[in-house]
């Protein structure tokens, strides 16, 4: 057979691809719950971090029970339009199963809102959880703020990255920037200001109060200002909710 | 029919083994592979996983086109080696995701730029076209092998002096720090990786002259 010839190249190929095909799509079927799983731990470990438990791929889900009080999604009116809690679904969706970046879209060109919200508990304490999702300078950035009790304090913020700049950008997850953010607020005058993160220092503005900014990573302004950006609009759809007095 | 009876590590299949190694390795003597050897050496760990990842592709890879290697068409035979390659990196990147899902997040892109590295396309193309499966395998492991040492080589020497640790674990004591050490920035930074390689080479060859070209 003339291995040169044009319907040998055609069946060779179409051969050899069909399997290849074969060949990855049940490899990614047979790992794909695995592979969920541990996109999901990952997020209990990231919410359980932002309220100061520290946990790993095995206890994530334990302690993700134990210390959540209600998963949430709000709309624009800053109603609850799904609870989750005790196990119990009341509406349509549970919020962990929300996709951030569909919902963030969704808000801001289609107003349709349904931000999700995390409701969770430790020592006694309410904190209230965004997660948050943003443009970094080479790629996405996401992470989640925690709230205390009155829905302005900071209590915690953790942040991840896919590729910004190692040493520069890439230094915002480090608790060195992360911890900045404790105890700042998110209200100025009742008004929402988000926290800023301020180019040349925080003590330098004239026109942010330094309870609602924090200084910025030198060399990584871009970072900076995505993380800036990812705040103000993740939080933004959250004010409504957030200005509710206690029912 | 009389090589049909060459024993499995014949001195001439250990020497495939070995030669990459030492004496033909592919980044310090092919110089392929470069790329990498940059950008996953800043710490010890994506250095040993990505050597790994490196290892399992071009060994396989080579056994895949080596019992390929007389239907594919000539004509074709890059597109094919590529396919195979990808392929084989998509597995990797999925058996990464599901049981080394830190590491897999540390790597990201770098798994998916093994297809893009030129060792193993470089083997496929001058060894795995042209012999059997068994001497490709070995051809496989021993340039993967040489590619690894040199990945972890380089990448002790950068986490040790940029970040001051091995593995993510401090190694420098405090009191260094105390007394005015600090870590060394350039160090994490890529041209640091090639003054790495480079001293690899320099001392290699110092040692084995017949390395030196004219």
């Amino acid at each position: 057979m003339n291995k040169n010839s044009n319907s040998y190249i055609f069946i060779y190929a179409s051969v050899m691809v069909v399997l290849v095909a074969v060949i990855l799509t049940s490899a990614n079927l047979a790992l794909k719950p695995l592979q969920d799983k541990n996109k999901q731990n990952e997020k209990m470990i990231n919410l359980l971090g932002s309220i100061g438990v520290a946990a790993d791929a095995t206890t994530a889900a334990d302690l993700y029970k134990k210390h959540l009080v209600k998963e949430v999604i709000i709309n624009e009116k800053g109603e609850e339009i799904s609870t989750f809690a005790n196990g119990e679904l009341t509406g349509t969706t549970r919020a962990f199963d929300v996709n951030l970046k569909t919902a963030l879209y969704n808000a801001n060109s289609k107003n349709i809102t349904a931000m999700p919200l995390f409701v969770m508990n430790n020592n006694g304490e309410t904190f209230y959880i965004i997660p948050l999702f943003g443009k970094g300078l080479w790629g996405p950035i996401y992470g989640n703020i925690s709230l205390d009790s009155d829905k302005n304090t900071v209590a915690a913020v953790n942040f991840g990255h896919d590729s910004e700049t190692p040493g520069l950008g890439a230094e915002i997850i480090l608790p060195d920037f992360t911890n900045r953010f404790i105890g700042k607020q998110i209200f100025k005058d009742d008004k929402f200001v988000s926290v800023s993160v301020i180019k040349g220092g925080v003590a330098n503005q004239s026109d942010i109060d330094a309870i609602n900014g924090i200084d910025a990573i030198s060399g990584s302004t871009l970072t900076c200002n995505g993380v800036t950006d990812m705040l103000h609009d993740c939080m933004i759809n959250y004010v409504k909710y957030l200005k509710q007095e206690d029912k | 029919m009389a090589e049909e009876k060459e024993p499995m590590f014949s001195p001439k299949n250990i020497k495939l083994l070995t030669n990459p190694i030492n004496v033909d390795n592919p980044i310090t003597k092919q110089v392929l592979g470069i790329c990498s050897a940059l950008a996953v050496t800043v710490k010890l760990e994506p250095a040993i996983v990505m050597s790994l990842s490196v290892l399992v592709v071009l060994s396989f890879g080579n056994v895949i086109i080596s019992f390929m290697r007389n239907g594919i068409p000539s004509r074709i035979r890059i597109i094919v080696q590529l396919v195979v390659i990808a392929a084989l990196v998509i597995l990797v990147d999925q058996v990464l995701k599901a049981f080394a899902y830190d590491v897999s997040k540390q790597l990201s892109v770098f798994v998916g730029l093994i297809i893009t590295n030129c060792i193993i396309m470089g083997r496929f193309e001058a060894f795995a076209m042209s012999n059997k499966p068994w001497p490709a395998f070995l051809d496989g492991l021993g340039n993967g092998a040489g590619y690894a040492w040199i990945l972890v080589a380089v990448a002790f020497f950068r986490e040790l002096f940029g970040t001051g640790s091995l593995m993510g674990m401090k190694i420098i004591p405090d009191s260094f720090y105390d007394l005015g050490y600090v870590n060394n920035g350039l160090v994490l930074l890529p041209p640091m990786a090639l003054f790495a390689v480079a001293t690899i080479i320099w001392i290699q060859r110092s040692r084995n002259t017949d390395l030196v070209e004219d």
